[in-house]
């Protein structure tokens, strides 16, 4: 175990996937350059070679393909985009190629490729470079989608999804890019489908991904500390869905609150409460409830945005008011001590 | 006198990005910044061609294209400001940049994006018969784009009246064309193997940016279709903020001081009396200043702004 950044383990990651498999290659916009992708691809070229680490021309829909090419051929690329907003030129290879290869062909054949796609959110990133459309890829059948909250799970889920046979969309919020974080040495592989329960209680479950999980551990902490119990089950993997752990929990909590950093209309929490509506229905006590980003791109002035994402303390509301008690949340926003529109002290722009 | 507007219009380019680096570090204005400053010669030459009829569309690096087009100053700074008196009213930031009024159409934040767009404006154009043209501003790097070839062959195949101004500065972010594109590439021969006429030129040097922009203007004007204009130039500040980097690896000072040597505004001023510098200096300023202090004054959109413009309908939402 080492304690490292969520950057930090998706380097580790990559740079463990490089050294045990000579037909594993890592490119995309930037991957070379000082930067290093904000730090997770520093020093990945001077070890292992501008032949398997290399930068590439602007052209996301082309290099995609020619990453599933590769992986036909015998590679196991790594493809990275600094932003989602980028990837969306590569819509047609990823939907039409990659997720299309092994059932159009009669299983004759599979592209294992990992898809790395950067999130935005806040200072500015504005309407392009902020989009969260992980329900998008889920939604298509063939990928796999990946969205890992703490640094282990994004090293594991990464040599995991890296030595599969299957395309998976591995997304990476920008503000957990500096979140800490035990991570194990070597090759350490998180299987992808189970989701981890980051807090335990009987009164409601919660689940999340990605940055709304840190958000909705404080809010179960804080509940917690004023008697309300929560299961926080962090989902990992957004395609497929650990629907088997929410049952779990849901049948003995009896309420269900899901998390969703994407849109309402069309998104995984509506999916997740769609199916606990269908199979779960006589074990809800109370109607099962979503929280998401408001139907609106996130504009760019921090004017616009304070309001935008679901926080803790909203999580902490809607979790009391599903149980009928009164709690005052004014303490979760009192004791945050930096702007709205960042992660931390450590963010300050641009990207 | 054209070397007076010419002047004029790079030293407010360059004046307002100054003041915009000055002052960044207050984190006031929150939103990704690509400066211009070293490249302003390109906008002022080309705009200088154009009348307030004619279209341009830009991309991240948009500052300069839109005040060379005419854009409003205040607004581009409240923009970056996130203020309501903003250009897109604090949603759009640095990289969303519009002026209407000035033909100024837009400029967006994913490469390639406005080059189909300031085509499909070229389309629109020769339908009614405009004389008008579009001018798309591009960097070295969107010619690597798909949508760029497949833009370029539908004017071309049309004839229709478009203007593409690439500004070929060597990098794009912190990778150098040698990591991007194969040795010996000339982006304008590029141009003209797909059927635009197409020239290079010395992006420092606003005169001669000026006279192949009306060239090719005239051209297009007169019937001759889409043309192409490469020009080379470098940015002398950071990718994207403030700074200067060329500590951190990826170019060289030497480098950065030898284009620094071609300054485009010295080259202007050396041709025009110094008392008429002076009092173009000062104007210049004093722009500068009330822009900030517009922008400064200029309140913050209301919260429920956040929500609105998604469609014509009063709320867009999908339940309405
Ligand atoms: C489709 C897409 N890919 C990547 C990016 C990230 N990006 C922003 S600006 C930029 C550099 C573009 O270089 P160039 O076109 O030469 O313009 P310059 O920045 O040099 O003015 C890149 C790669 C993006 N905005 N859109
Ligand atoms: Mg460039």
């Amino acid at each position: 175990m080492a304690e490292m950044s969520y950057a930090e383990a998706i380097r580790d990651g990559l740079a463990t996937a490089l050294r045990l498999d000579p037909s594993v290659i890592c490119y995309g916009l930037g991957v070379t350059d000082p930067k290093g992708v904000f730090g997770t691809t520093l020093g990945l070229e001077a070890e292992f070679g501008s032949d398997r680490v290399f930068d590439m021309p602007t052209a996301e829909n082309a290099m995609t393909g020619i990453a599933i090419g590769a992986a036909l051929g015998g590679l196991r690329p790594v493809l990275t985009h600094q932003r989602l907003d980028f990837a969306l030129l590569s819509m047609d290879q990823i939907v039409n190629n990659a997720a299309k290869w092994r059932f159009m062909f009669g299983g004759s054949a599979s592209a294992p490729l990992v898809i790395r796609m950067i999130l935005g959110r806040g200072w500015g990133q504005g309407p392009t470079h902020s989009q969260n459309l992980h329900a998008w890829f889920a939604h298509i059948p063939g990928l796999k989608v990946v969205m890992p909250t703490r640094p282990a799970d994004a090293k594991g889920l990464l040599l995991s999804a890296i030595f599969g046979q299957d395309p998976v969309i591995f997304l990476e919020q920008r503000w957990l890019h500096n979140a800490r974080g035990e991570t194990p040495q070597g090759d350490y592989r998180v299987p992808i489908g189970p989701s981890a329960q980051l807090h335990s209680g009987d009164d409601l479950t919660v689940v999340s991904s990605g940055y709304l999980s840190i958000e909705a551990l404080h809010a179960a902490q804080f509940l917690a500390a004023n008697g309300v119990g929560c299961d926080l089950i962090d989902l990992r993997s957004l395609r497929p869905l650990d629907l088997p752990a929410i049952r779990a929990s849901l049948v003995r909590t009896g309420r269900l609150l899901v998390l969703d950093s994407g849109f309402a209309t069309g998104g995984i929490a509506g999916e997740i409460l769609a199916w606990a509506s269908e199979t779960a229905f006589s074990a809800l006590k109370v109607a099962p409830a979503r929280l998401t980003a408001p139907d609106a791109p996130e504009a760019t002035s921090p004017a616009l945005t304070e309001a935008y994402h679901v926080r803790a303390e909203h999580i902490a509301a809607r979790a009391a008011q599903m149980l009928g008690v009164t709690l005052d949340v004014e303490p979760l926003v009192s004791r945050r001590r930096f702007a709205h529109d960042t992660p931390g002290d450590w963010f300050k722009g641009p990207f | 006198m054209a070397e007076l507007d010419l002047l004029t219009s790079m030293k407010r380019i360059r004046a307002v990005e100054e003041r915009i680096a000055l002052r960044y570090g207050e984190q006031k204005m929150r939103c990704p910044t690509h400066l211009s400053i070293g490249q302003e010669a390109v906008a002022a030459g080309v705009c200088a061609a154009l009348t307030a009829a004619d279209l341009a569309v830009s991309g991240h690096r948009a500052h300069a294209h839109y005040l060379a087009k005419g854009g409003s100053m205040r607004a581009l700074v409240a923009e970056l400001y996130g203020k309501v008196d903003g250009c897109c009213r604090g949603k759009g930031g640095s990289m969303h940049l519009t002026d209407r009024a000035a033909g100024f159409v837009g400029s967006t934040a994913i490469v390639g994006g406005t080059i189909p767009v300031g085509v499909g404006l070229a389309l629109a154009l020769k339908q009614q018969r405009s004389d008008a043209v579009s001018v798309v501003f591009l960097g070295d790097a969107a010619t690597e784009t798909g949508v760029f070839y497949e833009s370029v062959n539908f004017a071309v195949l049309k004839t229709l009246p478009v203007l593409f101004v690439c500004e070929n500065n060597l990098y794009s972010v912190y990778s150098p064309l040698s990591v991007r594109q194969p040795p010996g590439r000339e982006i304008h021969r590029v141009a003209q193997a797909l059927g635009l006429s197409a020239q290079s030129g010395d992006g420092n040097d606003a005169l001669a940016v000026a006279g192949l922009a009306s060239g090719a203007v005239s051209a297009i004007r007169n019937g001759a279709g889409p043309q192409f204009l490469e020009f080379s130039t470098y940015r002398w500040r950071e990718h994207c903020g403030p700074n200067y980097d060329n500590d951190i690896g990826y170019r060289t000072e030497a480098e950065f001081e030898a284009w620094r040597a071609c300054d485009p505004i010295p080259k202007l001023e050396a041709l025009l009396d110094a008392v008429r510098i002076e009092t173009l200096n000062a104007k210049v300023e004093q722009e500068v200043d009330d822009a900030f202090a517009f922008a400064e004054m200029s309140a913050f959109p209301p919260e429920f702004e956040a929500f609105t413009d998604l469609t014509s309908d009063v709320s867009g939402a999908a339940h309405g």
